[in-house]
Formats: C-alpha cells, structure tokens, sequence
C-alpha cells in the first residue's frame, strides 16, 4: 500500500480567506444602511458601479498575468476593495469618478504590486487620494443629511439619483450641503458651544453632527463585529480612536472660536469609525506584530487630527493611512515581540542577539 | 491545587479522543515478521549484533548501543533474525534506514529476566544503567535516549521533575488510556524517577482536563508519595516541554538551553512505565501503547504493539478501507507525518497510526495569497510572528529569518492550522532551517579549507627562508674562510672545532646529532615504556572527556556534532596505536 505524502499539519480550521473577506462586507452592512437612511440612494449606486468595475478590472489584468480567474475572483478581495472605496465617495457623485477610482485602486495600486498581499498602502485609500487631489469639486461635494433638507425636499429617488449619476440631470438645490468637519475647518468666528445652537448640522443632532453621527455609530458596530470574529485585533483601531480623543482633548482649547471641535465630533465624524475599523484593519499594508499595530493606529489618529486641525482637507483618514503605510516597515523593525525563551525582544535587522 | 500559568498563542482543533477510547487497550497477534530500525531515537544507530539466521529470544539484545548517546534493541518476540538491511522507515523524508527483520516463532517465549524491587537501595548510576540497557528512549515525541536525560551530571542538579501526560494532539489517547489502566505501575516508575534524581522537591504530573479519568485513575496511587496531578484547561500546544514547563513552573525554558540546565527534567508518561518494567521486571522495552483511529479504520483502539509491527498488520486488524482515506500518518494531526507505505514499523516513538477519511482531513485546497492577516501569530505558542518568517524564508534572507527567531519554532503546526489562505507555513520552517544549517556548515568547511590553505602558504615561506637563511650563512662562511685560509689549515681537528663552533654549517653534524639522540632515546626501553603507558593514560583521560563533550553536542543539538565526533575518533585512534607500540615494546 502507497500512500499519500503531505506535511503536516493535516488538519486545518475551516477559516479561509475568501470567508474573512465575505464577513468584511457583511460587516459593512450597517453602514451602507446608515448611509442609504441619512444620505439616499447614492452610496448604494457607488457600492453597485464599483463592484461591477473592481471584478472586471480584476479578472482582466489576472488573466493577463496568465493566472486563473475564477481562483482569484473568488477570493472577494477586489469586491472588499471596491466597497470600501465606494462607501468614501460622495453620494451622487458622477460615475466616472466611482470608475476611474476603483480602476485606479485595482490596476495600479493593487495588481501592479503583484496583486493580493503584496501592495504596500492600501488601495482603497490610493483610489481616494488620487481623485481627491484630481477632481476636488466633485469629491467635496456631500449630499446634505435627512434632518437638514429644506421643508418639503427629499433625497432623490433611485431612478432620479440613478440619472443624476449618469450626467443626465443635475441634483436639486439645498440636496447638498457642509459636513461637520468642514464647519469647523471653516471657522466663522463662533465659540464651540454658539457652532452647537446655532448651526441646524448640530442643533438637530445628538454630539457630533446630523447624519454623520448615525454613520459612524453604524461602522462602529460591524467593527465590533468583525473585532468579535477576530478578524483583527483591538491594537489598531484603539491605537487611532485613542490618539484621536486624545489630540482632540488635548487641543480643544477649551471650545473657543478657533478650536478644531469638539473629541466627541472627531470621533464620530467624517470616516473616523470607517478609517478604524474598516481600513487602517487592512492588513497587507499595516504594521504586522500588535505593538505594532497600536503604534500604527496611533500614527494614523494623530496624522488624521493635525491634517484635520492644521492642514488644508477637512478629513484626513486617506492621507493618515498613506503616509502610515509608509512607515509601517519601519515600525515593524522595532516591534518584534519578544519570543519564548528569550529576555528580550529583537530588532528585525539584527545580527547577533545582545 | 497548583497554580498553572497560562502560554501564549495555541488552538482548539476537534479533539477527536473519545472514538479511540470506548475500549481498554487491546492486543494484536504477533505479526509474522517484525521489523526493528537501528536508529528510533536522538544519537547514533545502534550496532547489530546477531546474524541472519540467528534464533533469538523476547527481548534478547539485537543491536548495541554505538557511544554514550545511543540505546540498544531488543528483539520485541522469539524467532529467527532473517534480514539485516535497509527497509523503509518511519520517517518524514520517507527514507530507507537499516533495520533487523525478525520472523517470529509465535511463542513469543522471553529471555530469561529480572528485576529489582528495593530501588531505593541501589545507586542512580545502576538504576540509569538499567534503563539504558533497557533501550528506553523518551516516548512522547522526539526519541531521547532516557539514560543520557537522567544523567544530568553533579553540576546540575534537579529540583523539578516534570511528568508529561498532556497529550495535547488531538485523537492520541495512548498515554489517557495508559494512565487509566496503568496508573500503579506509573506512578511506580515516577518514584524510581525520583529516586535516580536525588528526590528532586517538586514532581508535577502535567494533564489536561480533557482526561478527568486519567486523573481520577492516578489520585489514589499518587496520595502521600509528593507527587502532584497538575490539571490545566486544554489547548494544543500545552504539551510541547516548552510550553509545559512554562504551564506548570512559570518559568521559560532559555532559548537554546535544556530543562536540565534550569534544574529540571522533563519525561513522558509512557516512558515512565517502560522505566518501571525495566527496572521492577527487568523487562527491555519491546512494546508500547499505540492508538490506531482516524475513520479510515473500522476500529478505532489503542492497541499494546510490539516495537517493529508494521503498520499494515494494525490496518488489516482494524478493517482499514483504503477507499476512504488517502493517507496514514504516524502521530498525530497536527504534527505527525503521513507514512510513505503500510510496510513502515511501528517504533518506540510511535503514539498513534492515524488513518483519518477524506471526509476527516480531506485533500488540502491550493494556497492563496497571504494577507498578513496575523492569525498565526495570534496563535503562535513561541510569540513569533509567522506571517513575516514565511515573507523571509521565501526570499531566503537569512540573517532576517534569525533575527525573528526562526530556530525557536517548535513546528507545532499552530500557524498553517489557522492560516486561512491555507499556506503550508510548518513547511516553509523546516526548508527555511535546513538551509540555513547546511550553509552553516558550508561556512565552517570553507573556513577549514582557508585556514588550511593559509597555514600551507606559511609553512611554505617558512621554509623557504630558513633555506634563504642557511644559503646566507654558507656564503658568509664561504668568504670568510677565503678571507683567513691559514687558519683553516692550522690542525687536523680543525673542521670538528669550526662545526662546534658554527652548529649549523655542516649536513654531516646534523645528522650525527639525530643519530646521537635516537640512540639515546633507544638506550632506555623502560623509560619508552613508562612514556607510553602515561601517553595511554591520559589519552583515555581525553576520549572520556572528548565523549561527554559529543554527548552534550548531541543533547543540546549544537553544530559542532561533527566536530566532536571527530575528535572522539582522533583520540580513539591515538589510543589504539599507543596501546599497539606499547605491545610490541612489552613482547
């Protein structure tokens, strides 16, 4: 009797990687809800055109290197990517700008690298900057919450946002409108606390603007559940939601008229809870040991807040996960954990043990 | 109740342990051959010392242990030795490997054997001796001789003796069921242990709560003897010596360090019994617990199993479906290896043939890309970081590879178990640390090879300027003799004056002086006898010490193995030459 020759270990948990990927974008189900409830149809419609332009991108450049296309479709990576891309985007934003983001995403900052595991940032992020930097009207340009629409307007319907996308028709006025981050970056000369009574983004919200505040609860709670499935660790998004809170206490110069707002606005505005939990968990392009992750995350919470306060975008999760991409080998070489037997914990780069 | 600590990492694979436990243990008829590898343990093969066609006895010696790191082997039954060549063997590589084949009488019938009972009366160096006789190597994984563990020399004395029953692999029930049904004789064997050791102060039985009969078996025998059951929570790898020592002492056990370097000896549980038959019955270690189970197989047992079964004849006994499954491995699932025929015999190492269904362990899926997730490290029992030990052993970067500490991987399987892209990260380990050995060894040889060169290049010069040196004096001779030729002329004893008084100028003197002191070495046969048998003396005194120097190389696993091997061979020669001249000289 021959039998088969295989290494050990034989036995395997049923985790695979295409079941991690699938959880992340059951995970982002709340959010997506959060979104289409406070902002319409438009975050759907992104989720929708980038996916179909993710999977054709993916399948085209995998069949071009000569690999299988149904192995690597189905591990749902390039569907994780274009999700992620498309719940940053504005809402109602033209088609092209979902197409262009996600070609770029997938193409070059994912499958020129070598494709899964081995691109360096994180190409959703990558996508985002660059239509940032190329197209800032478009990308700037936020559908206003439910609870701020003038009386008697609604959000698009589908068939109306489906047209508005496609250039066919433009959106009605007062449909758009600030975000949280961008009143504060636009400082009128009013105390934190006047901002609070007088602006409607804030008067009709709970603590951190209209609309937003529902989002960020929204991907807090898949986070939590992705973090319950050990998808990831808590190092990461504790490292960035804790540098946050603590930048924005310690700068809140106690709410005066050029104060960057309130902790509780930096933590659940703009991507804040999207950044933490959906794309600084990326982990291709983060730091790997969980030292190194909280050291990670906190350089992305504190990058987010300086942009935020000091630079010229009034969010910054995109430019703090490049920039922390960056330094992530960097950090890892000092983070090695220290391993059983050993007094201390090496660098990664070193020779001889001291 | 002892406090336990809590290791790092680790997984929860299906236990799989009740299917194989629902039977005590059961016994097989004896195979019509067996088949006895020379080497089932650290350190070198035994040496054969019967011939085909030989009859011998249950538990005759077969093979002789070569050195202080080897174990003899003894035949497991009666019958006639009808081969001694290289058969397939246990082993991952799926090697051939010298081996006595013995066809069996059927009657089984033993040597005659004895046993001492007032252990307590007899010397540690007897009782370790008796256990090397007995051919015991440590059962629980990696085939340590025993007698070399129990050893530890006066410089460290051990104050922890660890008893290993954690048996952390899923579907190896060998040492529970041992435990259950042996449990006196166990702990008798602990208690010889003991005794060897000097009565260390803590002897801990270490075992997982999966086992509450186990446990409950051991409570009455171990009551008022010290000995403690320590029972912590299950999780694969608790029983590596590693991570129990950690589990059980709170201690870490020093990279590259052994136990008995922190005053402690770790053993396991089997092995403790086949100590007591040894030395209780006299009996040498010729069979042991195996588990046979996995779904492939109709009956799913432990089995007491002659050393040197081979494993088609546990298969066929246990109505194995070769249909089902695709392969067999021998240990468990997580670390064991898959056996390259039925024909491989059991041997002194082997806990478990299992022969899992497809539907068990089914074919692996191709491996995706990793992601760098991070879930091995959360499950590495070593705190390494696996994810970036598998990126450096692909580019093979070395110097990377050590520096995150690549050597302390105990190949627990933990990593590729969790991998959700299913990368066979174990494997990537083990073809990582060859490597880099094989280019330590590399360095060494060329580091030889250079020194050599540079000292041949010395020697060279050397000589050419001590002739340079000799040509310059002649000529200056030369010119001074032509300079004042009277006085060359003056006596008849001139020339033998000039040699005094320029001893090196003349071949002739150098000669007559290498005459002189031959002879003068030759006059004195007694004091050539004395210098030869002091030469023998302290020759004998340099291999015990080159011996022991190997035997550590080998325990501690070090590179210099060969090095030390060599110089034990050296010295050996010497020796044997001293003791030939002197023999010569005496007759």
């Amino acid at each position: 009797m021959a039998f088969k020759q295989v290494t050990s270990p034989h036995a395997h948990s049923a985790q695979s990687t295409s079941k991690v990927m699938q959880l992340v974008i059951w995970a982002t189900v709340p959010g997506i809800l959060a979104l289409t409830w406070q902002f319409g149809w438009g975050s759907l419609i992104n989720v929708v055109i980038a996916s179909v332009t993710a999977l054709i991108c993916e399948a085209i450049v995998v069949k071009m290197r000569g690999r299988s296309v149904a192995f690597y479709l189905s591990d749902y990576s390039a569907l994780v990517t274009a999700l992620l891309l498309a719940l940053s985007l504005p809402p109602l934003a033209p088609w092209w700008i979902i197409v262009v983001g996600t070609v770029f995403s997938i193409v070059v900052a994912k499958q020129l690298y070598g494709g899964l595991g081995y691109n360096p940032f994180n190409p959703a992020m990558v996508g985002y900057v660059v239509l940032l930097i190329s197209f800032p009207i478009q990308m700037t340009t936020w559908v206003a919450p439910l609870a701020l629409l003038p009386e008697g307007i609604s959000h698009p319907g589908l068939v109306e946002s489906l047209q508005i996308v496609f250039g066919s028709i433009n959106p009605v006025d007062g449909v758009t409108g600030a975000t949280p981050l961008d009143m504060f970056k636009h400082s009128s000369g009013l105390l934190v606390d006047q901002v609070y009574e007088r602006e409607p983004l804030f008067n009709l919200a709970m603590f951190a603007g209209a609309g937003w505040e529902w989002v960020n609860i929204a991907f807090l709670a898949g986070g939590l559940i992705l973090l319950s499935n050990r998808i990831f660790t808590w190092h990461g998004p504790l490292g960035m939601l804790g540098a946050l809170a603590l930048m924005s206490v310690i700068f809140y110069d106690s709410g005066s008229s050029t104060s960057p707002g309130t902790p509780m606005m930096h933590l659940f505005s703009g991507a804040s809870m999207f950044g933490a939990f959906f794309i600084l968990t990326d982990p291709v392009s983060s730091a790997v040991s969980n030292r190194g992750r909280l050291i990670y995350g906190a350089l992305i919470g504190v990058l987010v807040y300086i942009i935020r306060a000091w630079g010229n975008y009034p969010d910054a999760v995109a430019f703090a996960v490049l920039i922390a991409n960056f330094a992530a080998p960097f950090i890892d070489n000092y983070t090695l954990p220290r391993t059983y037997g050993h007094t201390d914990r090496r660098r990664a780069t070193e020779k001889e043990e001291s | 109740m002892n406090k336990t600590w809590v290791t790092p990492g680790g997984v929860h694979p299906p236990e799989n342990k009740l299917q194989s436990v629902t039977q005590g243990i059961g016994q097989l008829p004896i195979p019509e051959t067996l088949v006895i590898p020379l080497s089932q343990h650290i350190g070198a093969a035994a040496i054969p010392c019967v011939e085909v066609g030989q009859s011998v006895l249950k538990g005759q010696v077969i093979a002789k242990p070569a050195g202080v790191v080897s174990i003899p082997m003894h035949a497991p039954t009666s019958g006639t030795v009808s081969a001694i060549e290289h058969r397939p063997i246990a082993h991952s590589s799926g090697m051939l490997a010298p081996c006595i084949e013995i066809t069996s009488d059927g009657a089984d019938t033993w040597i005659e054997h004895e046993g001492i009972s007032d252990y307590e009366h007899i010397s540690p160096t007897k009782l370790v001796e008796m256990v090397g006789n007995a051919g015991i190597s440590g059962m629980g994984g990696a085939g340590f001789p025993s007698a070399v563990k129990l050893n530890p020399g006066r410089q460290r004395p051990i104050d922890t003796l660890i008893v290993n029953a954690t048996e952390c692999e899923p579907y190896i029930t060998a040492d529970d069921s041992a435990i259950r049904e042996r449990a006196a004789e166990i702990v008798e064997g602990i208690k010889i242990l003991s005794a060897i050791l000097g009565h260390p102060h803590h002897i801990m039985i270490g075992i997982e709560d999966n086992k509450p009969e186990a446990i409950e078996a051991l409570a009455p025998h171990i009551e008022g003897t010290g000995i403690s059951v320590v029972v912590f929570p299950t999780k694969y790898p608790s029983g590596g010596e590693k991570q129990l020592i950690y589990i059980l002492t709170g201690q870490e056990l020093p990279s590259g360090k052994l136990p008995a370097d922190i005053g402690m000896v770790c053993i396991n549980i089997g092995t403790t019994y086949a100590i007591k038959r040894a030395i209780i019955d006299g009996e040498p270690l010729v069979s042991r617990v195996t588990t046979v189970t996995g779904d492939a197989v109709g009956i799913q047992r432990n089995y007491d199993t002659l050393i040197g079964t081979p494993v088609s004849h546990l298969l066929s006994h246990n109505k194995y479906d070769q249909q089902a499954g695709g392969r067999v491995v021998m240990g468990g699932p997580m670390m064991g290896f898959t056996l390259p025929s039925a024909e491989v015999p059991i041997v002194k190492t082997t806990n478990c043939i299992l022969a899992p269904s497809y539907a068990e362990i089914p074919d692996d899926e191709p491996a995706q890309p990793c992601i760098r997730c991070g879930m091995c490290a959360e499950a590495c029992p070593a705190s390494l970081l696996p994810q970036q030990l598998f990126w450096y052993a692909q580019a093979q970067d070395h110097e990377r590879l050590e520096a995150h500490n690549l050597f302390d991987c105990i190949e627990c399987g933990a990593c590729s178990y969790v991998c959700p892209s299913n990368i066979p990260l174990v494997q990537y380990y083990r073809a990582a640390k060859g490597e880099i050995r094989h280019a330590q060894d590399e360095k060494v040889k060329a580091d030889h090879a250079r020194e050599r060169f540079e000292f041949h290049k010395e020697r060279i010069e050397q000589a050419e300027r001590e002739k340079e040196e000799k040509r310059a004096a002649r000529r200056e001779a030369a010119l001074k003799a032509k300079a004042n030729p009277p006085a060359a002329d003056k006596t008849d004893g001139a020339s033998g004056k000039k040699a005094e008084a320029k001893p090196s100028s003349s071949a002739a003197d150098i000669i007559a002086a290498a005459q002189a002191r031959a002879a003068a070495k030759q006059a004195s046969p007694e004091d050539q006898q004395a210098k030869l048998e002091r030469t023998i003396a302290a020759t004998e005194q340099r291999l015990i010490v080159a011996e022991e120097k190997l035997a550590e190389a080998i325990a501690s696993d070090s590179d210099k193995q060969a090095v030390f091997s060599a110089a034990v061979e050296n010295t050996r020669q010497k020796l044997q030459q001293s003791k030939t001249k002197l023999a010569e000289l005496t007759a």
